[in-house]
Order: structure tokens, then sequence, then C-alpha cells
């Protein structure tokens, strides 16, 4: 499921944005089919997670601090600061718990998240 | 399934926490579980109950939750009292007239106040001190005279007496004994526990034995001592101890104790099975047991019993650790020394008011008790000392002798066995919690809190927590640092000197030069705070962007559904007619819910990001600037409107205030400032309660520096007097400078000086004397960001490129739906969670 992928189904990936709208290390949200999604920038990668925070339940986590646990990017709750690993969803802090993930490419600077979520357990290698 | 019929007489501290216990548990759901409260509230901190006159609501004494019996399917009658067990038929009936049938009976009638028969007690101005009612009473009638007696020295006399005195009263505390607190320490303690309470204002009367109370028309006039004495009195607070509450079980034929109480076995039954008994109102070995703690183990138990489980209740310690009217008193173990054998090594310092003992046993090899007044710090490693019975250092002496330069002589936290309880709260062992240390990797007391539950309670235990974080974590040959995070070796302090040395404008910078990965959630507002304090730049340059916390980064305050709150500047609390009508329009116009706030400003709350600009727009055309509400910065010079209009005002606090807002608005510091002008000695702006406060003399201000509100109220330290303006200004920039410079992350001015080694008299020192030799580069520093001012709303609505960011969505202009409101009085609030999966399901079904 990579490259191929897109060009044989380009319906089930959204083009949300330019990669210039999203500062470095901060995130915004997009509105797909319905769904909040975080999409978020590192200094060299972009990632997809849920927007709802699953602590306070507020669709807010594209508003928190980005950077990384011992090389693990992350981003942190505006709310209460719960942290949540940026590849896999998973709350660092409450490993129990975890937010969906969508897969994310950049093509000629466009942003594409994959409408549908991953499989829920995290990513899946791709 | 049937159920069976639970029913708990009771709703004291100890009858909600077995409530609690049991919803914990699994069997609840084998009961129906029916509970009485004759009190016309539920369950509050008893233990807290004088906080009731220190501002305490009942609501925020309030031990359970609104709803949560509701919810648990708990039946309780309020306000009815049982008055009869009928074993035979085995139902309970009360006060109004109600028959519940029980299967199981719990007993948690707790204790009454127990008033000596004295003649005359029943006079107008006689009270008890036991309910929030009683406080009541007392509240309303001590409003209205002078003096007041209290009878009882023990712990709730010396409460009582703290409570009369606050209200402005000559306060007296009559002890029938020869000392205060005669339980729980001796006479070198109490000697020393008087003092401090003289020197507070309350007059002690030990060894004295009231003989009657007199009235005039009713209303209590003096009371008179046994041995010809007497004190004028307008009221009298019974304070002399409790006895339990048997007689609903003593009726009912249930075996009582010779001096009171249910007799209960190890599982908290009474002499009928079917009837347990849990609390104070309990007779366990031939005693009762007035200590809140006893009373959760016992609620522990009974719910284990209930459950078929065979737990057994151990033996109470009744060692504690309060603080009476500011002093530290702690008692603990055989405090007596009753033990055969045992000797007693003791310190005493009358000039600084501490007094601490140790009873050893006769071998001197093991802790049996102690005592400690004035300093009770040393309370958890001593209680847990005394609990494991472990083993002493040669000289246990050194356990209470002042440490001398710093040469700490202190066996500490090794000297325990790792059966040792450290969180007596908790019940948490020594072993267990090195163990999560070591297991689970921690590094902070904070995780070793969440992991442990130990030090969750009364946080007397914290101390040793550190201690044993600390030799954990150098056994694992770790250091324990004030680093800022994983990402700076550096403490706050040392970085931002790093970064004006260097001249360091960018977290990029720094973190590449003195730093490793690439931050985080706690270095990222860290050091966008220093560099806002340091060089003044906008916060939302994209090279500063990602470090903002949500608040800075969209200037506005988050709220729990992620909408956000605006709150414009209003220096000093002075605002126009026009402005008022202005922010009310604007209100008006974009459905915002309005607040008044502590700070003399206005709230408006629930603006949707997108909304934020616009709002803006039409408050800066009012002539409204950014607030700083959302930042780590100054947020109100509060002022009382003095000597314009009032007729006890000295000088012009109003003017002063909004000169002093105007100065420091926008200054980023280690934590949010707050401030207050009184324009006279009655303080009506509390500026004793700020990080710098300013009250009118005839002949200046007087400075106050480094206080607190909120929730370690502390007071501010008088700096200097009768200034002039301009000086105070010139003391405050060096202030705030000294501070936004040597502070740590997220540490209020309040606990900064407490950390300040020295006090008022060194900060004197550096501020005023110039000891140091900064004070002019203090001074320059402090110039630079006022010049350097810019409202951060202005500057945003002329770059397009900030307003850009505002926005809910990247890819629409759709507002957030996941935020709904719910009407509340004349306004809304944000819908709960279950409230907008209720309206989504209405939706789906249209």
């Amino acid at each position: 499921m990579t490259a191929v992928a897109v060009e044989l189904e380009p319906e089930q990936w959204e083009d949300v944005c330019a990669l210039d709208d999203i500062v470095p290390w901060t995130g915004v949200c997009a509105l797909i089919a319905g769904r909040q999604v975080a999409v978020v920038r590192t200094g060299d990668a972009v990632y997809a997670i849920g927007n709802l925070d699953p602590f306070s339940k507020a669709y807010v986590l594209s508003r928190g601090i980005v950077g990384d646990k011992a090389g693990v990017p992350k981003i942190a709750s505006p709310i209460f600061k719960q942290t949540f690993d940026l590849r896999s969803g998973q709350c660092l802090d409450r490993p129990e718990v975890s937010v969906p993930t969508h897969e994310v490419r950049v093509e000629r600077g466009r942003v594409l998240v994959r409408r549908e979520p991953r499989a829920q357990g995290g990513h899946d290698g791709s | 399934m049937t159920k069976k019929n639970l029913v708990v007489v009771g709703n004291g501290m100890v009858g909600h926490r077995f409530l609690e216990l049991l919803l914990e548990r699994d069997e609840a759901v084998r009961w129906n579980v029916v509970t009485f409260c004759e009190e016309p509230r539920l369950a509050y901190d008893r233990v807290n109950l004088t906080s009731f006159f220190g501002g305490k609501t009942a609501a925020e004494l309030s031990l359970v939750t609104p709803h949560r019996y509701e919810a648990a399917g708990i039946t309780v009658h309020l306000g009815d009292r049982a008055i009869a067990i009928d074993r035979q038929q085995k139902r309970v009936s009360s006060a109004e007239g109600r028959r519940i049938p029980y299967d199981l009976l719990v007993l948690a009638t707790g204790s009454a106040p127990f008033v000596p028969a004295i003649p005359g007690r029943d006079a107008w101005g006689c009270f008890v001190y036991r309910t929030i009612e009683d406080l009541k009473r007392i509240r309303l009638w001590a409003g209205q005279v002078q003096t007041g007696v209290v009878i009882g020295g023990g712990l709730l006399g010396l409460e009582a007496a703290h409570a009369l005195a606050r209200m402005g009263l000559e306060t007296h505390v009559v002890e029938f004994a020869s000392r205060l607190m005669a339980m729980q320490i001796d006479d070198g303690g109490a000697e020393i526990l008087r003092s401090k309470i003289e020197a507070l204002g309350v007059s002690v009367h030990t060894g004295k034995n009231t003989s009657r109370i007199v009235s005039r028309s009713g209303r209590v006039t003096e009371i008179r001592f046994a041995d010809g004495g007497a004190l004028s009195t307008e009221i009298v607070v019974f304070s002399a101890g409790i006895s339990a509450r048997d007689e609903l079980a003593r009726d009912a034929g249930l075996s009582v104790g010779e001096r009171g109480g249910i007799i209960i076995d190890e599982h908290c039954r009474t002499s009928d099975p079917d009837i347990l008994a849990i609390g104070e109102c309990a007779n366990y070995r031939g005693r009762t047991y007035g200590l809140v703690g006893p009373g959760y183990q016992m609620a522990r138990t009974a719910v284990s019993t209930l459950g078929g489980a065979s737990d057994r209740l151990g033996v109470f310690d009744m060692s504690t650790k309060l603080k009476l009217m500011g002093v530290e008193v702690a008692s603990i173990g055989d405090a007596h020394g009753t033990q055969p054998g045992a000797r007693v090594v003791a310190f005493t310092d009358a000039v600084s008011g501490i007094y601490k003992k140790l009873v050893l046993s006769s071998d001197r090899e093991r802790l049996l008790g102690g005592v400690l007044v004035g300093d009770a710090s040393g309370y958890g490693q001593l209680l847990a000392l005394s609990q494991s019975k472990a083993a002493l250092p040669p000289q246990p002496e050194q356990l209470i002798l002042p440490r001398i330069d710093g040469a700490a002589v202190r066996p500490g936290v090794d000297s325990l066995p790792d059966s040792a309880t450290i969180c007596t709260c908790q019940n948490v062992a020594k072993g267990s919690i090195c163990k999560a240390i070591r297991g689970q990797d921690l590094g902070s007391i904070g995780a070793v809190k969440a992991a442990t539950t130990a030090g969750t309670g009364c946080g007397s235990c914290v101390p040793l927590l550190g201690e044993l974080l600390a030799r954990e974590m150098k056994r694992a040959g770790k250091k324990v640092s004030n680093h800022l995070c994983e990402h700076f070796p550096h403490s706050r302090q040392e970085l931002l000197h790093l970064l004006r040395v260097h001249e360091i404008r960018s977290f990029d910078a720094l973190i590449a030069q003195h730093g490793r990965g690439t931050g985080c959630e706690i270095c990222k507002p860290a050091v966008a705070s220093m560099l806002s304090s340091s060089w003044n730049e906008h916060v939302l340059e994209d090279r500063h962007l990602g470090l903002q916390d949500t608040n800075d980064r969209f200037l506005a305050n988050i709220q729990r559904d992620g909408s956000y709150s605006v709150v414009p500047r209003v220096p000093g609390g002075e605002i126009t007619p026009d402005q008022l009508i202005a922010l009310g329009r604007i209100a008006r116009k974009y459905a915002l819910y309005s607040k008044i706030t502590g700070a003399q400003r206005v709230d408006l709350f629930g603006a949707r990001l997108e909304q934020l600009p616009p709002i803006w727009r039409e408050l800066v055309a009012a002539g409204f600037e950014s607030g700083h509400a959302y930042g780590k910065a100054l947020r109100t010079v509060k002022s009382c409107v003095g000597s314009t209009w009032c007729r006890f005002g000295v000088q012009d606090s109003v003017s002063f205030a909004i000169r002093l807002e105007n100065r420091y608005k926008g200054l980023r510091a280690p934590h949010k400032l707050k401030s207050a002008v009184s324009g006279c000695a009655r303080e009506c702006a509390e500026a004793q309660g700020k990080d710098f406060g300013v009250i009118a003399t005839e002949k200046g201000y007087n400075l106050y520096l480094c206080g607190n509100g909120g929730m370690k109220p502390q007071h501010a330290q008088l700096f200097a007097i009768d200034l002039a303006e301009d000086t105070l200004i010139r003391y405050l920039d060096r202030f705030l400078m000294f501070y936004v410079r040597t502070a740590d992350r997220l540490q209020r001015t309040a606990a900064w000086f407490n950390n300040l080694e020295g006090g008022i008299e060194y900060l004197r020192q550096v501020l005023i004397e110039d000891s140091l030799g900064i004070c002019a580069e203090l001074e320059a520093d402090m110039a630079r960001i006022v010049d350097s001012y810019r409202c951060e709303w202005r500057a945003t609505l002329e770059d397009p490129v900030k307003l850009a960011r505002f926005r809910t969505f990247v890819n629409s202009s759709e507002p957030d739906p996941s935020l709904v409101r719910v009407p509340q009085r004349a306004q809304h609030r944000p819908a709960i969670w279950e409230e907008k999966q209720l309206q989504l399901a209405a939706q789906e079904a249209e």
C-alpha cells in the first residue's frame, strides 16, 4: 500500500493543504468525510492522527506541542498534557489508550491524507 | 438474582468511605443499598471542618460528588435519623416513620460532642463544635460579640479558638488538665505550643475546672471556676471530647463498652453477626477511636466481611500530625513513654519555639514514639522508624537535633526496612515504592505518586518519597537533576544565562548548541518564555509558533471543550461606560458567555478559533488591548477606588495601578504575575495576596512582594515602606527581572521566595543595596521590555500570515461541529460528552 495505491485509488486520499500551510513543529486540523484529523508536521515528516483527545473529549490534538520522547515523535494534548506517539497514536503516558492514525503522503508540495484510518492497533509499517 | 438489603446508618466520613469502597467491589451489585444521613447534607470533610471559617463552603468540604449515590443506585434518606432497630423483624425505623428491612446493617453513627454537666450550660451563646450547622450557628453569634471562651484545650478546642480569634474575638481557651493537648503531647511540647498560641493573642488557662456558666436574660455572660476565678464571655464553645453515638445499638440490646462504643470483633461484627459497626461509634479492643484513619480501616474491613473475605482489623496507629493555628504538632506511637523501660531524649528551643522528643526502647535500639512541636518536618521518618521497629543509628538524638551548616547526620530512609510504611494514608510500604521506581524507571515525585498512590493523601511523606527517589536514582547511576527535561541538561536559570550570553534568539539554535533531540511540551513553552522576556519578539513569529502552549499560540484561553475565552485588558479595573457597552455588544454578537473575573476584568467564553480575529478587531476598535490572560505574564493590577472617591483613601490607587499595569503588561515570566494597589490600610484591593502588592500610606506606598492566593495562599512580605512612586517602580523593575532570571519553570514568586536563602533581608540587599552589583543591568533589561511592548492582538490583526492560522479546519470553513451549547440561566455552557452524544443520536434519527 504505497505509491501504487495512490494512483489506483485517488478517491481514497484527501488533498488537505499545501505542505507550506503547516509551520514545522505544529499541527493543523483537517475535516475529512466528517472526521476531524490532526495533521502534524515535524522537522522532516508529516503525520495524521484523530483530533479527538480521548482524555478531555475535546477535538484539540492538532493544537498541541510537537516534539519527541527519546526520539519517538509525539504531540501533547493542550488540555491535560498527555502525549501521543505520532506514528502509532498510542498514548505515551497511558499505553492502554490510543487514537486512530491515518496514512499521509506529501506529493508535489501537497499533503494527502488517506480518508479511512488505519486498522486499530497502530501503524501497519507502510 | 434477588438482591439483599444493606442498610447503612450514618453518612459521615467513615459511612461514606464504606460506600465508596463497596462500590469499587464486584459484590456491590448483590446489594440494595439504603443509607440514613441525619445531617441535612451528605458526608463532608470533618477533619478540615475549621476551614469553613476560613472561607471554604459546604460544597467544597463535601466528599460526595453530586449525583454520585443516585448514579450508583444508592437510596439516601437525607435529614432522616434512624431511631430503632428491630432485630427480630430485621428492620430499621426512622424519625420520619420509614421502616426499612435489612439483611445486613452497618452502623456508622459516629460520635457526639461531650458536654460536661456544668450548671448553666444551656444558656444562649453556648455551642458545640462538630457539624457545619454548629459552625454556622457559632458564626452568626460570634459576629455580634467581642469575647469568647472555648472549653477544652485539645485538638478541636484549639481549632475552635483559632476560629473565634480569626473572627476578631478576644479568645480564651480553658483546659481542665494541666496542659494543652494532653492526649497527644507531653509537658515540654505543650509549653512550647502554649507560648506560640499565646503569642497569637489567645489566652490559655490550664488546670481550670469550670464550675458554672452565668447568664443574664438567658444569654451567657461569664464562666466561673472551682478555684474562685471567673472570665467574662459572650460565647462558650464546648470542645471537651467526644462520646460514641451508641444509643441505637444500646436500645437494640447489642453489647457496648463500659466507657461507651459498640463492641466489635476483628471483622467489625457486633454481638449480632448481621450488624456491623465502624468508625467512632465502634469499640474495638476496649476503646473507641476518634481519628479518621482507624475509621477508614474499619470501613475497609467491613466491606471485606460483607464479601465473605476474612480481613482482620490490625493494630491502630494513633500517630497524628497537624497544624494548629500555624503551629505544627505531631504525636507518634508511644508519645508518653508508657512502655516499661522506655527512655526519653528531648530537645527544646524556646527561642524558635521548637520542641522534639524521642521515646526509645530500653536498649536505645528502637524508636517507640515521639513528640514534635513547632517543626514536624521529621514526622514521616520518625513514624516509619517507629512502625517498622528498624534499628536506630548509634546516636538517635541526631534525629531531632538541628543540623549545623547543612552537615546532615540524619540516617535517612536507608535505615528503614522494606516493610516500613512510608505513606500511612494510602498504606504504601518502602519496598513497593522502591520497586516501582526501579521497575518503572520513575524519574520524578509526580511519577512516583501516580504509580504508587503514595503521597497523595496528607502529603506529609512527600519529603521521604524525594529521598527514596534520590537514593534509587543514585543507585541506578542517575543524578537527580534540576534539568529542564530530557532535551536540556541545564536548569532554567542556566539556560537563560546561556541564551543571553550567546544572544541566542531561537529554540532551534538553543537546542542545537545546548540540548539534544527535538524538544517537548515542557521545554518549548519554557524556552518561549525566556526568549520573550529577553528579546520580546512576537510570540507568533514562525520560528516561535511551535513553542507556544495553545493559549499563547491563539492568544486566548482554551476551555474544556476546545473553544476559547477572551479577556481584554482593563488596567486597574477602570472601565468607561462606552467600553462596557462595547464588551456587551461584542459578547452578544458572538454569543459569548460573560463572566466577571476575580481580577476586575470581563471574561468572554465560547469563541471558536476562527472567531478570535473578528472579535479582536472589534475589541481593538473599541480601544481594548490584549489582557495576556493566556500568557505566563502580568494579568492585572487590581485597585480599590482610592482617594479620588473614597473618604478613607490616602493616595490615588487607581492612577498608580494603571501606571504599573501599563508598565509591566506583556512581560513574560516563569509563571503568571498578579498585582494590586490599595489606597489605604483597609486593603480593599487585597494587595498582600499578590506577587507584588502596594498599599498606600500617608507618606507614599508600602511595597509587598511574593504573596500568593490560589491553592496555597501565602501573605506577601513587606519589602519597603513609604516609597515615592518612582522609587517603587525602580525596585519593582529590579525585583521582576531578578525573578524572571532566577526562578524555575512554572515557579510562582511565593515558591521562589521560599527557596531563597536569606529571605526578605537578602532580597533587600540585592534589590535595594545592590549587593550583587546587578541592579543597573536589571533596570536596563526591564527598560528594553517596556520600550518594545506592542499589543500582541493589534500586531496579529495587521499580519495576514499570522491571521491565516486562526482557522478550525485547514481545508474547510465549516464551524467546528463538536462545539455544542446548552442553555444555562440566561446564557449557555458547553455540552458535556453525553449530551453531545444524545444530540447526535437525535440528529441521526431525523
